[in-house]
C-alpha cells in the first residue's frame, strides 16, 4: 500500500492504492472517474486512452505508482468544461457513437493528435486512430469527426 | 390516414408518481435555443409532468418526458423510440427528455432487445402513444375554448384555433388533458406529414457519451457494494480442487467462495480480483465431453458424410433432378466460433435482501433477469427491480442472463450488494459463442444453365437448425432437399447478431456465385431470374420473403455499384433477407502490385420506412463493418475445452484501416419500418469473397479469410477508393 499524490484535471488527489494499481482502476474504482473504460486491459484497444502530460496513454497498462507527483493526467471528465472541446463538438455534429463505450478513448486519442497535428491528412487520421477499436464499427464516422475538429 | 381501434390496455397504464425511470437524459446539450425558455432540472420536470401513458408525460413547462422501455445498445433505440411517439404528438423536439424505464412488465410487453424486432413490434403501440396524448391535448383546448376540436390544430408543442385566435403550449393543457379519458380510437398522422420520422435526429445520449458520464453498467457504483470476479470451468469440465491460499493472501481480498462448478473471489475494487485471480489454482477434471477444435473438424465430416439429418423442407424430386443434371456443382463451407465480445464486458449489480432484490446493469432480456433471479431465490418476480443500464454492446451475448444470475447468487451467499465483473479474458472463454457450422450445397444445373436442383446440408456444433428453410433461394427452384444436423457440445452458444445467417448468407452467396459462374451467367441476372420464376410461381406456395422487395434491391445495388461496367475492377454481389429487411451488397476489388484492394461496398438496404437516416446509416454501415470484420479476422478455436485466444492480441476485431469506403442507399417500397440491427450483416462476406473470387480466381470456402490457403502468398489490402 502506498500514499500517491495524482494530479487529475487540474486537480490533486491523494490516494491509498497498491503501487501496481493500473491508473485505470484508481481514476474508475478509487475517484470515481468512470468516464475511463474498461475494455481489454493488455492495451489492445484503447478504450481506457486518457492524456499523460498531453499524451495518449492506455490506462489501463500504467502503473500509477510509476506517476510522478509532477505528472499531469486529463481524462474525458477534465477534456472541457462543458463538453465543448472541438473533438466533443465535432463527435456531437457528426452523431459518432453507437453503443458509445469506446467512445471516451476515441475522443481522448483523437485530441492528444490533433494538439500534436492540427491539420493532418485522411491517412495520418487513419494512422493515429487505429489503435482503438470500436466493436460496433463507427469508424467512418470517427475518421469524419477527426477531420472536422482539425477545422473547429 | 390509418386508425386504430383495439387498445392494449399495458400501453395505457398511467405511471404513478415520479419514479418510473433509472436514467434521465436530457439532450439540449449547451444550452436551450431560447434565451426566454425556461430552463427546468430533469427533477423538476419529472415532479410536476402528468402522465398520459406508458410511453409518455408532459409538464406543465411544456417539457415532453418519454420513456423507452428497450435496452439501447447501440442500435439507436433510445432515440428511434421517442422520435415515433414525439411524431404522433407533434411535439418540438427540442422539448423533449427521455428516460430509460426500468423492467415493467404490466405496462410494456417485449421489452428486450433481440431480433431486430423493436420497431416492428412497436411501431404502432408508438404512434398510438403520441397520438392520444395529442388527441386529449386537443379535447382539452376545445372544452377550455369552447370551440370544436375539429378546428383545432397543432404544430411543435403549441395548440391553435385560426377562427378564435387562440393559441395554447402543450404545456398549458397537459393538467387538464391528463385528466380526460383516453379515446379508444384515434388517427395517425399520414406519413407525408411527418416532421420528426425521416430527419437525422442525433443520439439522445450523445452529450453524456461525449463527456464520460456513468451510464453503462460497468459505471454503477453504490457505497457499500462488493466486487466480485468468478473463476468458472472449461467446457466440459468440473472442479476437483481449488488451492486459494494465495488468492486470499491479496491486500484487498475478503473471501473466496466455491458455488456451482465456479470460484467467487470477492474484494473492495477491482484490480485486487483481477490479480487474485491469477493466483487461484483450481484442478479440473472432465465431467463429459472435452472437446478441441480437431475434434469439431472430424464431427463436421462425420456428420456430413454418415449423420442422420433433420429434413426440413423438400420440394419436387431431387433425386431426380440430380440423376437428370446436365452439370452439378458442389461445394462446402465452413466458419468457426465467434466470441460476441462487446467492448464492455459482461458485469451486473445485484442485491439481494430479506424477501427481494435489486439488479442493475446491462441486459438485453431484463425479463429474463428478473425470471432467474425469483427462481434462484424462490420469492415472487414482482419482488425484483430491474434498472436497465445503457449497454457498451451486446451483440446477442445480452440476451442470456448468466451473469446476472452470478451476480444474484453471490450477493445471496455474501449477503451484500455488489458488482459482478468480467475480465476480458472471462468474456472471451467464459461461453455463449456464435456456433462452428459446416455447409455442404449442391446445385443440379440443365443444358440451358438453369439450377434445377438445389440441396443445403448443414451441420453445426450447437448450432440447433443452422439452415434457413424458407428462405432465397427455396420458391425459386422446383427441387430442393434442405436438411441440418446438430452436435451437443458442451461448449455454450448464443444467439450472434443475426444468428445463422450471419454464415449461412455467405456460405449461400458464394455458393451461388459459383453456380452462376458454372452456369456462364452473370450472377446478378442468375439472381433475378430465380426471383422472377419466384415470383411468378413460387414453388412449395408460399414463399418466407417478398421476391419483389429482393428483386428492388438487387437492381438498386447493381444501378449503384455500376455492376459490371468498368474492367478494372473485380466485382462480388451478395444479396440476403433476414429480420423482414433486405439487403444487397457490391463489393469492389481493384488489382494494385498483384495485390487486391478492397475499395468500397456498396449497399441497398429495403428496411421499409426510414425513422432515423443517422441511425439507419450507422446500422448498415455498422453491421457490413461487423460482417466484413468476422469474416476476416474472427476465429475462435479450442483446446481441451478452453478457448487459445483469450483476449484482444488474438482474437482480432477489425480495426479503423481495414475498413473500405460503404456507400449507402435505401428502396422505398413503402412498408412499415423494419429492424436494421442486423440484416446488413449477412450479405458482407458473401459480397467480399465473391470480388476476392473474381479478381484472384481463389475461393474462400472457409472464414476467417486470412488465415486460409488462398491467402498464403498474396496480401488483401484494404485501401478507400
Ligand atoms: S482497456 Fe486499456 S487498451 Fe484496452
Ligand atoms: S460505439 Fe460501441 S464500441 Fe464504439
Amino acid at each position: 500500500m502506498a500514499t500517491l499524490n495524482l494530479k487529475i484535471n487540474g486537480r490533486t488527489h491523494s490516494v491509498d492504492v497498491e503501487e501496481d494499481t493500473p491508473l485505470l482502476w484508481v481514476l474508475r474504482d478509487h475517484l470515481g472517474l468512470v468516464g475511463t473504460k474498461y475494455s481489454c486491459g493488455i492495451a489492445q484497444c484503447g478504450a481506457c486512452t486518457v492524456h499523460l502530460n498531453g499524451e495518449a496513454i492506455f490506462s489501463c497498462s500504467m502503473p500509477v505508482s510509476s506517476l510522478a507527483s509532477s505528472d499531469e493526467v486529463t481524462t474525458i471528465e477534465g477534456l472541457s468544461e462543458d463538453g465543448d472541446h472541438p473533438v466533443q463538438k465535432a463527435w456531437e455534429e457528426i452523431d459518432v457513437a453507437q453503443c458509445g463505450y469506446c467512445q471516451a478513448g476515441q475522443i481522448m486519442n483523437a485530441a492528444a493528435f490533433l494538439d500534436k497535428n492540427p491539420s493532418p491528412s485522411m491517412e495520418e487520421i487513419e494512422n493515429a486512430m487505429n489503435r482503438n477499436i470500436c466493436r460496433c464499427g463507427t469508424y467512418h464516422k470517427i475518421r469524419e469527426a477527426v477531420a472536422k475538429a482539425a477545422k473547429i | 390516414m390509418g386508425t386504430l381501434t383495439k387498445t392494449n390496455r399495458r400501453d395505457f397504464l398511467k405511471i404513478a408518481g415520479t419514479t418510473a425511470g433509472g436514467l434521465f437524459i436530457g439532450f439540449n446539450w449547451l444550452a436551450c435555443d431560447s434565451p426566454k425558455m425556461e430552463v427546468l432540472t430533469n427533477e423538476e420536470i419529472l415532479a410536476q409532468a402528468k402522465n398520459f401513458n406508458a410511453y409518455l408525460s408532459i409538464s406543465p413547462s411544456g417539457d415532453v418526458v418519454i420513456y423507452s422501455p428497450n435496452p439501447e445498445l447501440g442500435q439507436n433505440i433510445k432515440t428511434s423510440f421517442p422520435m415515433v411517439v414525439a411524431e404522433e404528438l407533434d411535439a418540438d423536439w427540442k422539448r423533449v427528455r427521455v428516460i430509460q424505464a426500468n423492467l415493467d412488465t404490466e405496462k410494456f410487453d417485449r421489452q428486450l432487445t433481440g431480433g431486430s424486432g423493436a420497431m416492428p413490434h412497436s411501431w404502432e403501440r408508438l404512434r398510438k402513444a403520441g397520438a392520444t396524448a395529442r388527441y386529449l391535448l386537443v379535447a382539452a383546448a376545445a372544452k377550455e375554448w369552447g370551440v370544436p376540436a375539429a378546428e383545432i390544430t397543432t404544430d411543435a408543442g403549441m395548440i391553435y384555433h385560426k377562427g378564435s385566435g387562440k393559441e395554447a403550449s402543450y404545456g398549458d393543457m397537459a393538467t387538464a388533458a391528463s385528466m380526460l379519458e383516453a379515446p379508444e380510437e384515434v388517427t395517425f398522422k399520414d406519413k407525408k406529414d411527418f416532421k420528426i420520422i425521416g430527419t437525422p435526429v442525433k443520439n439522445v445520449e450523445n452529450a453524456a457519451i461525449f463527456t464520460g458520464k456513468p451510464l453503462f453498467g460497468l459505471d454503477f457504483y453504490r457505497e457499500g457494494m462488493m466486487h466480485a470476479m468468478i473463476q468458472r470451468p472449461p467446457f466440459g469440465m468440473k472442479i476437483k480442487s481449488v488451492d486459494d491460499s494465495a488468492t486470499r493472501a491479496v491486500a484487498g481480498i475478503s473471501d473466496v467462495l466455491t458455488f456451482d462448478n465456479s470460484v467467487a473471489i470477492i474484494g473492495n475494487s477491482t484490480w485486487p480480483l483481477m490479480k487474485a485471480k491469477k493466483l487461484l489454482k483450481v484442478e479440473y477434471e472432465a465431467d463429459g465431453l472435452v472437446e478441441s477444435t480437431s475434434d469439431h473438424d472430424r464431427l463436421f465430416r462425420e456428420m456430413l458424410d454418415n449423420g442422420k439429418a433433420e429434413e426440413r423442407r423438400r420440394d419436387g424430386n431431387v433425386e431426380m433432378a440430380f440423376k437428370n443434371a446436365a452439370q452439378v456443382v458442389a461445394a462446402e463451407y465452413q466458419c468457426p466460433f465467434l466470441s460476441h465480445s462487446p467492448m464492455e464486458p459482461m458485469n451486473f449489480f445485484a442485491h439481494v435482501k430479506e424477501n427481494s432484490a435489486e439488479l442493475i446493469g446491462p441486459t438485453q432480456t431484463p425479463d429474463r433477469a428478473a425470471s432467474a433471479a425469483a427462481e434462484i431465490l424462490g420469492i415472487p418476480k414482482e419482488n425484483i427491480t430491474v434498472e436497465i443500464t445503457r449497454l457498451g454492446g451486446g451483440f446477442g451475448r445480452r440476451l442470456r442472463a448468466d451473469y446476472v444470475e452470478e451476480a444474484v447468487k453471490v450477493s445471496k451467499m455474501i449477503n451484500a450488494p455488489v458488482k459482478v465483473t468480467w475480465s476480458r479474458e472471462d468474456d472471451i472463454t467464459g461461453g455463449a459463442y456464435r456456433p462452428a457450422v459446416r455447409y455442404r450445397f449442391e446445385a443440379a444445373l440443365d443444358a440451358e444453365g438453369n439450377m434445377v436442383g438445389y440441396k443445403l446440408k448443414g451441420a453445426g456444433i450447437n448450432a440447433g437448425n443452422s439452415t434457413r428453410q424458407d428462405n432465397f433461394p427455396s420458391g425459386a427452384v422446383d427441387n430442393v432437399l434442405i436438411e441440418s444436423i446438430d452436435h451437443k457440445s458442451p461448449i455454450t452458444t448464443n444467439p450472434w447478431r443475426a444468428p445463422i445467417t450471419n454464415f449461412l448468407a455467405y456460405a449461400e452467396q458464394s455458393f451461388l456465385d459459383e453456380v452462376a459462374i458454372a452456369a456462364k451467367k452473370d450472377p446478378v441476372e442468375f439472381r433475378l431470374n430465380l426471383l422472377e420464376k419466384a415470383k411468378a410461381n413460387p414453388v412449395g406456395g408460399e414463399l418466407g420473403y417478398d421476391a419483389d422487395r429482393m428483386i428492388g434491391v438487387i437492381k438498386t445495388a447493381a444501378e449503384k455499384s455500376n455492376w459490371g461496367k468498368d474492367p478494372n475492377v473485380s466485382q462480388g454481389f451478395s444479396v440476403y433477407f433476414s429480420h423482414r429487411t433486405y439487403v444487397a451488397q457490391v463489393a469492389d476489388i481493384v488489382m494494385e502490385n498483384g495485390s487486391p484492394v478492397l475499395k468500397k461496398i456498396t449497399a441497398a438496404t429495403d428496411c421499409g420506412m426510414v425513422i432515423n437516416p443517422t441511425g439507419a446509416n450507422h446500422q448498415v454501415r455498422g453491421g457490413i463493418v461487423d460482417g466484413m470484420g468476422h469474416a476476416m479476422y474472427g476465429n475462435l478455436t479450442f483446446e481441451a475445452g478452453l478457448p487459445i485466444q483469450k483476449n484482444f492480441d488474438k482474437y482480432r476485431l477489425i480495426r479503423m484501416k481495414e475498413v473500405p469506403q460503404v456507400d449507402v442507399h435505401y428502396v422505398d417500397s413503402g412498408f412499415d419500418p423494419t429492424g436494421l440491427g442486423e440484416p446488413a450483416l449477412p450479405p458482407t462476406g458473401g459480397a467480399v469473397a465473391n470480388a476476392i473470387y473474381k479478381a484472384t480466381e481463389r475461393r474462400l470456402r472457409s472464414q476467417p479469410f486470412i488465415e486460409q490457403k488462398e491467402f498464403q502468398d498474396i496480401k488483401l489490402e484494404i485501401r478507400r477508393a
